[in-house]
Parts: structure tokens; sequence; C-alpha cells
């Protein structure tokens, strides 16, 4: 036996990358743009959705895939405001994966109705970590970050705050009862992605739905980013 | 925590190309901006080497710093050192992703990559090759 060094110069995410690119195509032939929705567990994002299928979104059809380690909690609720929407759970199959991979995105495919939406809203596995490393063949990266999180959030968890687009700070009707500064908040989240778009809402009281729920519905309309 | 899911991608893309052949050696560039802990990594790695064919090879894994260009005014810079809560005394300060020049956003050139840059097989002569030089 003797060692022999076999070059490889591969990004170990490539496999992922190329399923990420075959569910790109599928959502282009489709005419669908995709949103990869992140957050910490509890941050609002089965909520921000609910508010906006329920304020309206224009022309824009939308359906939702709910990713979860298991149970249909969110999808049920989704499913209450007369939407498609598709429960994908990691715990079968996938080893309750903490976050969504294009390999599992692409195995629930065939149970969405592309050809009824416009739009798909992806709900992520609540988690701030895995989820930023895998792309599914979204067109936007979206997050939320609940004000009762803390300040420090952006700091701690640059590489998903990093790879959003669009940061959306909820329950801003819970701070005065809390401790944190909001304006040190967004400080740190323009130091890690001073590139980011923010909306602050509550999806309790309503406030900033509207913002919310216009930057959904103007998705469709420049889908075709890179994959 | 993601150091596992990662760990599962270079243990793929190395049994990729080692196409059968027992693994020895795995030699990973690992971007500082990946947030990857080097420990973590090479401790997960070997659980999910355990009884494939990259059980016991070793994990090396070359650190890249990050460095990125302002798209307003050109800067580079690198964000290092990675973040640290700023209330602990003696903490370095914030990494900036702004530009320190103009506050600017600016592009990644470097630090970002998880690459399997090669790997080293154990190879066995092929039969009656014994003594053959070539």
């Amino acid at each position: 036996m003797h060692r022999v060094r076999v070059k490889v110069a591969e990004d170990a995410l490539d496999a992922n990358q190329t399923i990420a690119r075959a569910n790109r195509e599928d959502f282009d032939r489709a005419g669908v743009a995709v949103l990869n929705l992140m957050s910490a567990p509890g941050s609002g994002k089965t909520a921000l959705l609910e508010r906006a299928i329920e304020a309206g979104l224009g022309e824009a059809r939308i359906g939702v895939l709910e990713g979860d380690v298991q149970g249909s909690l969110d999808a049920d609720r989704i499913a209450g405001l007369h939407v498609p929407v598709t429960q994908l759970n990691t715990d079968p199959g996938f080893g309750g994966e903490c976050h969504l991979d294009a390999n599992m995105v692409r195995s629930a495919l065939p149970e969405v109705p592309l050809g009824e939406i416009d739009l798909l809203a992806v709900e992520n596995v609540g988690n701030l970590v895995c989820p930023a490393e895998f792309r599914i063949g979204e067109d936007a990266r979206a997050m939320v970050c609940s004000v009762a999180e803390g300040e420090d959030k952006p700091l701690k968890y640059p590489l998903m705050f990093r790879s959003c687009e669009l940061v959306v700070v909820n329950k801003v009707d819970l701070l005065p009862h809390l401790d944190l500064d909001l304006d040190r908040l967004l400080a740190n989240l323009a130091a890690v992605n001073p590139d980011a778009e923010v909306l602050t809402t509550s999806a309790r009281s309503g406030e900033g739905i509207e913002a919310w729920r216009d930057w959904l519905a103007a998705l469709p309309a420049r889908r075709g980013a890179p994959a | 925590m993601h150091e596992l899911a990662l760990s599962r991608a270079i243990v793929d893309a190395a049994l990729r190309h080692a196409e059968g052949q027992p693994v020895a050696v795995v030699h990973v560039r690992l971007g500082s901006l990946r947030q990857a802990v080097p420990a973590s990594l090479a401790h997960c790695f070997e659980l999910l080497a355990a009884g494939g064919g990259c059980e016991g090879a070793e994990l090396e894994l070359e650190p890249v710093a990050a460095l990125l260009r302002c798209r307003g005014c050109g800067r580079e810079w690198d964000p290092a050192p990675p973040p640290l809560p700023d209330h602990l005394p003696g903490a370095p300060p914030i990494p900036s992703f702004a530009c320190p020049a103009c506050g600017g956003g600016g592009e990644v050139l470097d630090g970002e990559q998880l690459e399997v840059a090669w790997i080293e097989v154990e190879e066995r002569e092929p039969e009656g090759s014994a003594g053959c030089t070539g």
C-alpha cells in the first residue's frame, strides 16, 4: 500500500448546490418565485405569513412549504387560510435534521402545486445556524429576528444575518416590556449586513404588516436571481 | 452546531473522489467566514467517518482569512477577529462587515470556502507489480 494524493478542489456543499439548481429550474419552468424564510424557533415566521396572507397579496398566489422536524402544527395554521400548504418533516428519512437542504425540498416538490401558485414561501426549520449553509433553489432569503431575542444576535450568528437580503424585526409590540435597545440591535445588524433591508413588525398588533405584505407580493416580479 | 452538517458534506465529497479506496487524509480549506469551529468539525468528522471509507482518516484544516472589498470606495479589509460579546473584558472590538472607510457594503473576496482541496488514499499495489519501479 502507498498513499496517493487525489486532487479534489470542490466545495463540500457542491452536491447540495447541484440539487438546488435543479429545484430552481423546476421553479423557473413553473414561473414560481421562491422565498427561503428563516429564523430562530418562535420568532414569528408562521404568524407573519398568516398576517400577510390574511392581508392579501394582490395578484400573487402564494403557496407555503412548511419545514419542521416533526408535526404539522404550522401547516395546519396556514391551511386554515385556504392556501396550498405542504408539510416537509425532517424527522422521517432525514434523521431529524435541524435545517432544510436542497434534496429535502426536492423530495417534497411532487406535493407542491407549482402550477397553481406564483410565490412559494418555504418556512425553514427554526434555527439560526445550519439553514444559512444550504441553498434550496430560492430567489430570495429573508429572516425574522424578534426583539425578545436580544440585540446581540446579529453578532453571534453573522452567517445567517449576512445571508439574508431582508431582516424582519418582529414582536415590536413587546418593546415597552423589554430592556432591549432597538437602535443597538439595528446597529449590530448594520455592522454585519449593511446591505440588508429591515422591516419592523408586530404580527400581534399589525404594525408593519403592510410593508411586509408588499415586500412578499413584489417577489414574483423579480424572479430569476442566481440560484 | 452546523459542524455536523458540514462534516457530512466533507465526508461525502471525499468518498466520491476516493472511488472505493481507503481515505487516509482529507485536506480542507476553511474560510473564517464559515464560522465552523475546527475542533468540533474534527470531532464530527471522526464520528461520521467511522465504519466507512474515511474511517481513521486525518482531517487537515487549512484556515483561510476573510477579505472583503467595499463596493463603494474599493477599500479592502479583513473583518476578523470573529465576533465576541463586547461586554467581555478585554474582548476585541466588534468586527464590521461595513467598510471601515465609508460604511458601505462589501463583497467577499475570500474566506467563504469550505473546499475539499485534496485527499490522500491508500492505493493497493496492482497484482503482480511487486518490485516494479514504474
